[in-house]
């Protein structure tokens, strides 16, 4: 997709992602071994306490991403290239808010409803069909995924008011 | 021998009609799962995984589950090709060095020779990776039934650090990934003492994080935020397959029989270490562009660069079974998510399976067998049908393939926390992906994070605390040993590199 020169621009270069994704560990890291320490890291009177070995898990997870991050601050400004491009974040941010907004409703309407939604909106939205055939795909494949897991499969899915009304709980 | 009475034996189990049904359907299902952008082997096992809980309480049922299962991943296997030889679009990594020599056949109007030489190397590959698992296995098992917690944590270590030996991507950045994921498969209760561990006194995090959820959110999720990155113009060459085109490849495909001896020895040998599909892929393109009398041709669309990436590639993804089911070590995420049914359906992976489900271990041989001609036949007879699978337009697939996800994610506990979960990991995924962290070691290491930790301190436990019982005898010092070794390869690799540049240099 052309988004012109502004699409190409760089939304976050490679750099602050490595950084970022290196902290971020770090600090999953520390928080692990912080618990670990907490429930004991050492020899205990009947062997290994329970934080013994996610104590050093966490500690290698803090080493490496340490020098994961000392290499990422060495990339040179000339070197580091877009990690995601603005035409592309805003692409894939298409996909990834609806995404998010119909995990959310599937909580509150059940996911059969929500996946009618979603799949209508989506064709609708990204795909320029036509109203009723975004409707058409959308509803059928509830319908379709429904018969496979309620009656087929006997696996329940979250259910919201819709089924309730019509008695299909 | 006794090995072939045992398959014949197994022959009878996977030759019942409902099996030969699930055959066909798990490798048409896995065929879709392969040719589907953001759905692959590990996350379409891995959503269907549930579907297979009901299924594998009747008697009987464990080897009827793994039978689909595992189709699945066959099919996949196949379907990997599809969309790397008409779409130039990899599937999965071990099908990148397909797409070489695959593509452009397809462009000068070869793809159905280009697919026919695909799917026939690609079963002669898994051919005899089977072979090897139907008579090698046993011997496996049958060494492992000796093992005691040391020489298990050696296995489990020799595993991860084979990761670190052999990745593409940086040391640090693997070892990263996967200690993260031996970090969220300790969230939860300690399987050694029952203390509660890195839940901060919340309810969800009682149960710790499913790896299937993982699975679902970093390879479903994180893909197609990846696909929808590159925009989606999908241009894919036409495929037609008919009878004469497939016979008149059949008839040239003989000519490059060494070279597909070589990949499937490549392939068998790199699939049983973890992570060795991709790699035995590439290294038998290499090999083959190296030693065919026409290499200077490879890359421009010959055959011959076809045959040796699949049978390699199929050869590794099979032979990957081979440690999952006698010691219970997965050589790739897919035989991970397998394993997990395994431990789900109640069953214990590892050489004991060897002596007490007997029908399961050889139905499922067998059924590796079948599953594989059944594979060959549904593919070259359907491909057109497949191909037209990837014409449908993405904002299509695109929103019914998260909702497949996200109904996965939710069946495994049923728990709306999990599919949160999976858009999370969808996230890390897409971030891991583009930053070259691997995603397989952390999927293998919140697999066997509970397994790892339980042999490790069972070990410390006899030893009353000294590592150097994993140094004790012949077997587990040289387990350790060879572990250790991979783990310093990419130091040592790195001042050899350092060395010489500096002598081209000096």
């Amino acid at each position: 997709m052309s988004e012109g020169r502004d699409g190409a621009r760089a939304a976050c270069t490679r750099k602050t992602a490595e950084i970022a994704v290196a902290l971020l560990l770090m600090a999953l890291g520390a928080i692990v071994i912080y618990d670990s320490l907490r429930l004991g890291a050492k020899w205990g009177s009947d062997g290994p306490q329970p934080g013994y070995f996610p104590f050093y898990v966490g500690l290698i997870i803090c080493i490496s991403s340490a020098l994961n991050l000392f290499n990422a601050l060495r990339i040179r400004p000339e070197k580091d290239k877009a990690f995601v491009e603005v035409g592309q974040l805003k692409l894939v941010l298409v996909v990834l808010v609806p995404t998010v907004i119909y995990v959310g409703l599937v909580g509150w309407l059940g996911i059969y409803v929500s996946s009618a939604i979603f799949v209508t909106l989506f064709m609708r939205r990204l795909g320029k069909y036509a109203w009723w055939k975004s409707l058409a795909v959308g509803v059928g494949n509830s319908v379709a995924f429904f018969l496979i897991f309620e009656v087929w499969f006997q696996v329940p899915l979250p259910k919201g008011p819709l089924e309730a009304l019509l008695g299909l709980d | 021998m006794q090995e072939i009475h045992s398959l014949l034996e197994g022959f009878v189990v996977a030759l019942s009609f409902k099996n030969v049904g699930l055959m066909l359907l798990g490798i048409s299902l896995g065929v879709i799962i392969g040719v589907l952008p953001g759905l692959g082997g590990a996350n379409g096992v891995a959503i269907l995984l549930p579907l297979t809980f009901s299924m594998a309480q009747q008697p009987g049922g464990t080897t009827s589950a793994i039978i689909l299962l595992s189709c699945i991943y066959w099919g996949a296997l196949f379907g990997g090709a599809i969309t790397s030889i008409l779409f130039n679009i990899p599937g999965e990594p071990w099908s990148v060095a397909t797409t070489f020599d695959g593509y452009p056949l397809a462009q000068k109007g070869r793809a159905g020779a280009a697919l026919t030489a695909s799917f026939t190397s690609s079963f002669v590959g898994a051919l005899v990776a089977v072979i090897v698992i139907t008579f090698l296995s046993p011997v496996v098992a049958n060494f492992a039934l000796e093992f005691g917690p040391p020489e298990f944590f050696a296995v489990y270590l020799l595993t991860f650090c084979a990761f670190v030996g052999m990745s593409k991507e940086a040391p640090f950045k693997t070892l990263a990934s996967m200690m993260l994921g031996f970090a969220l498969a300790s969230v939860g209760t300690d399987p050694v003492t029952g203390t509660l561990r890195l839940t901060f006194h919340t309810q969800v995090l009682l149960s710790g994080f499913d790896f299937l959820v993982a699975v679902i959110g970093l390879f479903g999720i994180g893909e197609i935020l990846l696909t929808m990155e590159e925009g989606l113009a999908f241009k894919g060459a036409s495929a037609k397959i008919n009878l004469k085109v497939v016979l008149e490849t059949w008839k040239e495909l003989p000519r490059y029989w060494l070279t597909s001896l070589r990949s499937s020895a490549v392939g068998c040998l790199m699939g049983i270490v973890p992570g060795g599909a991709t790699p035995a892929s590439f290294m038998s393109y290499g090999v083959a562009r190296r030693f065919s009398r026409n290499g200077s041709k490879f890359g421009t669309g010959v055959v011959e660069g076809v045959v040796a990436p699949e049978t390699a590639a199929h050869a590794a993804g099979t032979s990957a079974l081979l440690p999952m089911i006698t010691l219970g070590v997965p050589g790739s995420p897919t035989a991970a998510v397998l394993l997990g049914g395994l431990l789900i359906w109640g069953l214990q992976p590892g050489p004991l399976l060897f002596v007490e489900q007997k029908d399961f271990v050889w139905g499922l041989i067998a059924s590796m067998y079948l599953g594989n001609i059944a594979g060959l036949l549904v593919v070259l007879t359907c491909v057109p049908l497949f191909a037209a699978i990837l014409r449908v337009p993405f904002s299509v697939i695109a929103p019914i393939i998260i909702v497949v996800c996200a109904i996965g994610a939710y069946t495994v506990n049923n728990t709306m926390f999990d599919v949160w979960m999976m858009v999370v990991f969808g996230v890390a995924g897409y971030a891991f992906k583009k930053l070259s962290y691997p995603l397989a070691p952390l999927v293998l290491a919140l697999v066997l994070g509970h397994s790892a930790e339980a042999s490790f301190r069972q070990a410390m436990l006899v030893s009353q605390g000294h590592l150097g019982v994993f140094f004790s005898n012949g077997l587990v010092g040289t387990m350790t040993g060879l572990a250790l070794a991979l783990l310093a390869w990419p130091l040592v690799s790195w001042a050899i590199a350092k060395v010489r540049a500096g002598r081209a240099f000096g």
